[in-house]
């Protein structure tokens, strides 16, 4: 769980261009971590790194929104 | 077979910069630009209604047209202006078409794209098919509870094309039209209001799901994304239309925007947007033109052109 949520977190700094330390549980965007436009990339990341396909019927943003709802989705997927 | 005879598109008068608006809203003038690329966007005077703005639409695309009399209207618009009737026969009446049968598509966004659509289908019976968009958003857009993250992205308009089944200035070639009711309450706008967007999901959904549509589109007609001279999309988002150029590997400036003049003109964008397109750089024989759209529902569609 928590080599999950460092990958995770990881890769949410990688996408927001980022070395900012992330919360587990801060939301991405309240915290302007993520802006709107960079989930779509952010959902890319996540399936190449962990090899799943998000369906567009999982696109919402709640799922989104923290690295421990990001986490708890993928676990979920796997 | 059916064609593009004619477009047209029509602007209100009043121009609403962001310097004019944002204050209103309690946000910044630049943010706005830089979340949706708007700058300004032209609203609508008190007593201009939806059915002048589709009315003027349709007569500058009719003025420019020597088409066979328009045979059927379909009007698309998400802000009507009463529960019943919709404007279309009211339309129809402003542009003295007698009893030509009118057809409303309450659908915001999409709605033109799934006129044209319809209108390609029904040419054959009935000649010439007048598809005509109009929004006057600064109605809805500006309703108590409406978030100033929305309120700032809309502005009023119209387009119009005429579809014709003998001759015009493009072949409508093909075209892929989707709906999926999984995210309806993501944007939607009831009776009294206020208008409601969950901007992030709605976002990632147009993200996946306008590039998958084009893509279809071309594959099955055997087009390369890169091969079409130019893409019409709905004028959602600077951003959103940004990232659907990346997803389709294609350079950004095939992609025509006219956002920053006009702001989100939600079913009305994707045709003004043509009509600005076609006078700066009209259908050249043989080039591929796709036109794409997003919106409440959701419903997503593209379709295929061939200049003549």
């Amino acid at each position: 769980m928590v080599d999950q949520q460092a990958r995770v977190a990881a890769i949410i700094q990688a996408v927001a261009q980022t070395s900012r330390p992330v919360g587990t549980t801060e939301s991405l965007f309240d915290t302007g971590v993520l802006d709107s436009f960079a989930l779509p990339e952010l959902v890319a990341a996540l399936e190449q790194a962990f090899a799943i396909k998000i369906p567009d019927s999982d696109l919402n943003a709640d799922t989104f929104e923290s690295v421990d709802k990001i986490t708890a989705y993928i676990q979920a997927r796997s | 077979m059916s064609f593009v005879s004619a477009i047209g598109s029509y602007v209100p008068r009043r121009v609403v910069p962001n310097s004019e608006l944002a204050p209103m809203l309690g946000v910044e003038a630049e943010w706005i630009k830089q979340v949706s690329g708007i700058e300004e966007r032209c609203f609508a005077a008190e007593n201009e209604t939806l059915v002048d703005l589709a009315a003027a639409a349709a007569r500058n695309c009719l003025a420019a047209s020597d088409s066979p009399p328009v045979g059927m209207l379909i009007v698309s618009t998400g802000t009507a202006e009463r529960r019943f009737p919709a404007p279309a026969a009211r339309i129809a009446r402003a542009l003295n078409l007698g009893q030509t049968p009118a057809i409303d598509l309450p659908m915001p966004s999409a709605g033109a794209v799934f006129g044209i659509a319809l209108a390609h289908q029904l040419v054959g019976r009935y000649g010439a098919v007048l598809v005509v968009a109009a929004e006057k958003m600064s109605c809805v857009a500006l309703l108590p509870g409406t978030h100033p993250n929305v309120s700032a992205l809309f502005g009023d308009g119209a387009g119009a094309c005429l579809i014709s089944a003998e001759r015009g200035v493009a072949r409508i070639e093909d075209f892929v039209l989707a709906s999926d009711g999984t995210f309806e309450e993501a944007l939607q706008l009831g009776f009294t209001g206020p208008l409601h967007m969950d901007g992030r999901t709605i976002i990632m959904q147009a993200a996946r799901k306008i590039p998958q549509s084009i893509e279809e589109l071309l594959e099955r007609n055997r087009i390369r994304p890169t091969d079409v001279s130019a893409y019409l999309l709905h004028q959602a988002n600077q951003n959103l239309i940004n990232q659907v150029a990346r997803a389709l590997h294609v350079p950004q400036e095939r992609f025509f925007s006219n956002i920053h003049r006009y702001g989100n003109t939600s079913s009305a964008s994707v045709l003004i947007a043509a009509a600005d397109w076609t006078s700066h750089h009209g259908f050249k024989t043989g080039e591929h033109i796709v036109m794409s759209a997003f919106g409440a529902g959701l419903h997503w569609g593209s379709i295929l052109l061939t200049g003549q």
